[in-house]
């Protein structure tokens, strides 16, 4: 049986304020709560909230037929929590269902699988805690920010203990080889690999209501038909889109919350089921390996990383970034850890690109122009830089100040270790005071 | 197809924008194989370029008969044209214009500068314009800026050919939307009278139709673009000779190009940081008053004049820059950034310039934005990916906007009315 396989993604960054260069040192409050507020409530309102509805609906109408799955950056989560509690609330009734799956991600949203090893593993350790937390299910699937894949990361991913991962099916890479199977990691033969069905995720996700589309309008009807009519061997069609699609990208009077409610009774029809990306690569064997040696992501018509490291400023700026996470690691102040987690997301790099120049201003960027968005987030980061230096002077080096930290961290245990030697010393010493009192007693007699 | 074409300046004696511009886009249309242009300006100084159009000098062409002999007018104006070409103006003389002051030769003197006579100036140019336009051959006239509006109209009265008038500026522009009306009255005439258009930006496009009260057909955009650097220009080294990173300003200190807030953004940056010097290069009206500014801020030892500078010293300026600021509150185009791009200096302009139109590669604040360009000053002198990307990516850009390209646009333009 063909299946199909929902995945949705949420994230939403924390924005920058303007941040001046004169704030440098002086103001340590980096984040746009206005601006943060207003889209996560605006996008909640007219996506999140009634696609979460309209999801349960459908997974009660056909009692566990219908099934997707769901990736949510922490970032966004820890937005969530405080600007629109009611969207983690439909998804925790999602998870009830037992229909839903979800994936894990590096917590931030960020680049870190590309620059910082273990800042990756210890985002993604971070996030699945938290889902499961919220969720009440240990994610088994990796999904690395913005489908980001290579041979190398595919390793870490494996050495971190998952054995299952979906990123994208780009062209260059699959070559003649179809994305509708599950295949496995050339690095790793043992992770399994969901590739994204690039050309009907696309159809939904932004040729919906593109009326100069020659298959405009597009029913469920007709976008079954086209799965149904593919070859009998391909099962697999995986459909990985942002969350948003459903109601803001895609709005509401486009009719795309009634395509999506009509789809299941149309795949039932054709003999198409739906299933989780977990429950797919359980059931199914991997057709062959895909060798990926040059990064790959869903982004652009390259799928590749060049929106976010396409020129030097971005470049830069990430380096700048990482060279300061093993120190942050060092530190234990929860503020400094929480920026650093919020200035890590994707986004921020995106909006320098400069690769849109002309075509408008279809980046989402907060900002009139990537230089702007440079300055800013430079001016945040030297102040955040700063803050970390501050904590421990900067003539330390990173080795020899981790064995200082284990020192002061252990030298409690020591202290009180000491205390009892000295107590069992001082112990035995009465002891044999006594026993030479008594002897000496006896003696007298 | 023939254009007569009445200027102000050329290079190399230049005062502002305007004789480059009208240099570049005449070599640019030269480019065409099926075109000629007459460049008509008040004072030639004799060693203008002239192998891609023939110049004409207002000063050298008679508006009174006098009999003189052909070795005299070989003597006196072969290098600026040929003797042949004085008999045949002389020919065309339509009035009598005995009772103004002229030379032996019976030309009127021009300064072809901006004196205090300069209405009077206008006047003569346009009276010699009768002489020109009855003595050549040509299918469309083209007037660049009001001082030469009034002889184009007057080339178009005599001969009926279509004008076009190329707005590089307007009087809005020039006096921060206080126009002095009879200058006014000069472009508007110009306008009203003339075939069509041509404004440097769409920012100056709607200040003609807005201000003008022209309708918009009538009105078309053909941005400027700039010429290659020269070899020997390319070839001038940084000569700065302090560590820290040169801010500059250059330009007119005048009204129009927003000294002041230069001087305010440098004031945020002196007080924040050691590593950053500020120069402000050029002369204006505003420069004494901005010398008392500085010094109030107690920014002095951090800000520095460089009073005019000319030719070559431009760009020595420029090459030891490491970020070019125009805050410009009104500039219909602004070639000067698109020059720093050239010499590879980072450029932070106002939104309020026609430059910022077609340029990307640029940091663009408004002009009264002092912080934003605070902010940007910083930025460049202090993120080197920052400044590394605009030199090189800017350096790219600009290379791409060629005079050619608008040669090909303003040709459009006199294909439509001839």
């Amino acid at each position: 049986m063909k299946s199909i396989c929902f995945y949705f993604q949420i994230h939403q960054p924390f924005r920058l304020k303007r941040y001046r260069f004169f704030n440098i040192g002086n103001d340590h409050y980096y984040f746009d709560d206005y601006s943060n507020e207003d889209i996560m409530q605006q996008i909640a309102a007219r996506s999140y909230i009634p696609a979460n509805r309209m999801l349960l609906d459908l997974i009660n109408q056909y009692k566990g037929k219908f099934k997707v799955a769901f990736s949510i950056s922490g970032v966004a989560l820890d937005q969530m929590e405080v600007y629109a509690p009611e969207v983690i609330e439909g998804l925790r009734e999602l998870s009830k269902t037992g229909d839903v799956e979800f994936l894990t991600e590096t917590y931030a949203h960020s680049l870190s699988s590309l620059f910082d090893p273990e800042e990756f593993q210890n985002q993604v350790k971070q996030h699945s805690e938290r889902i499961e937390m919220l969720f009440d299910q240990k994610p088994t699937v990796l999904r690395n920010t913005e489908l980001i894949y290579s041979d190398e990361i595919a390793d870490m991913v494996y050495k971190m203990g998952y054995k299952k991962m979906i990123t994208e099916g780009a062209k260059h890479v699959l070559g003649w080889k179809s994305p509708n199977y599950v295949y496995q990691s050339a690095s790793q033969p043992q992770l399994k690999l969901l590739l994204k069905n690039s050309k009907f995720s696309d159809d939904i996700a932004y040729k919906f209501s593109d009326y100069s589309w020659n298959e405009y309008p597009l029913t469920a009807e007709k976008f079954m038909s086209w799965i149904a009519s593919t070859p009998p061997e391909e099962k697999v069609f995986n459909l990985f889109m942002n969350y948003e699609v459903l109601g803001n990208l895609q709005p509401s009077h486009s009719g795309i919350f009634e395509f999506m409610k009509a789809l299941p009774r149309f795949a039932f029809e054709k003999g198409i089921g739906f299933s989780t990306p977990s429950e797919i690569m359980d059931s199914h064997k991997p057709i062959g390996a895909i060798q990926v040696p040059e990064t790959i992501s869903w982004s652009d018509e390259e799928r590749d990383v060049s929106a976010w490291l396409g020129n030097r400023l971005q470049k830069s700026a990430l380096k700048s970034l990482y060279e300061i996470g093993e120190r942050v690691r060092l530190c234990t102040v929860r503020q400094l850890k929480q920026d650093w987690i919020y200035l890590q997301s994707s986004d921020h790099f995106y909006y320098m690109s400069t690769k849109h120049f002309g075509i408008g201003n279809s980046n989402f960027s907060p900002y009139m122009s990537p230089y702007d968005a440079f300055n800013n987030y430079m001016n945040v980061l030297s102040d955040f830089i700063g803050r970390i230096k501050a904590q421990y002077p900067d003539t330390v080096d990173n080795e020899e100040l981790n064995a200082l930290l284990t020192t002061i961290h252990n030298q409690d245990m020591e202290i009180k270790r000491l205390e009892q030697e000295l107590k069992k010393v001082i112990g035995t010493n009465e002891e044999l005071l006594v026993e030479k009192l008594s002897r000496k007693k006896a003696d007298k007699i | 197809m023939k254009a007569l074409m009445f200027g102000w300046e050329f290079p190399p004696h230049i005062l502002g924008g305007l004789g480059t511009a009208s240099y570049g886009l005449t070599k640019g249309m030269s480019q065409q194989e099926d075109l000629e242009t007459i460049f008509v300006i008040p004072k030639p100084w004799g060693d203008e370029d002239q192998s891609f159009m023939k110049i004409i000098g207002a000063n050298n062409t008679p508006v009174v008969w006098k009999n003189v002999s052909n070795d005299t007018v070989k003597s006196r104006l072969e290098k600026f044209m040929n003797p042949e070409e004085y008999y045949k103006l002389r020919d065309n003389i339509y009035a009598d214009f005995s009772y103004m002051h002229t030379n032996d030769l019976g030309c009127i003197e021009f300064s072809g500068r901006y004196p205090n006579n300069i209405l009077e100036e206008t006047n003569n140019y346009s009276i010699v314009a009768g002489v020109i336009a009855r003595t050549y051959d040509f299918d469309v006239i083209h007037a660049h800026d009001w001082l030469t509006y009034p002889a184009g109209l007057h080339a178009k009265s005599v001969t009926g050919k279509p004008m076009v008038i190329h707005v590089h500026a307007t009087e809005f522009d020039r006096s921060r939307g206080k126009p002095n009306p009879i200058v006014y009255g000069i472009e508007k005439d110009g306008m009203d009278n003339c075939d069509h258009i041509i404004c440097v930006s769409n920012l100056t496009r709607k200040t003609v139709i807005e201000n003008y009260h022209q309708p918009y057909w009538k009105v078309t955009t053909v941005h400027n673009a700039v010429d290659p650097l020269s070899p020997e220009i390319d070839a001038i080294k940084r000569i700065s000779g302090v560590p820290e990173k040169v801010v500059t300003f250059l330009g007119r200190i005048t009204m129009q190009k927003g000294p002041e807030f230069f001087v305010d953004a440098a004031t945020q940056v002196i007080r924040k940081t050691h590593h950053i010097r500020f120069v402000m290069a050029g002369s204006g009206d505003m420069m004494d008053q901005m010398i008392r500014l500085v010094a109030d801020r107690g920014i002095a030892h951090k800000f520095h004049f460089t009073g005019f500078l000319r030719g070559k010293q431009v760009y020595e300026m420029l090459k030891s820059s490491d970020v070019y600021v125009m805050p410009s509150v009104s500039e219909p185009f602004g070639i000067s950034p698109l020059e720093a791009m050239q010499c590879g200096v980072p450029s932070i302009i106002s939104y309020q310039s026609g430059c910022s139109e077609i340029l990307h590669n640029v940091i663009k604040t408004d002009y009264w934005d002092v912080d934003a360009m605070a902010d940007a000053i910083y930025s460049i002198c202090t993120y080197p990916a920052m400044a590394e990307h605009l030199k090189i990516e800017g350096k790219k850009e600009v290379d791409n906007i060629k005079w050619e390209d608008a040669g090909l646009k303003v040709r459009a333009i006199y294909d439509m009315l001839v």
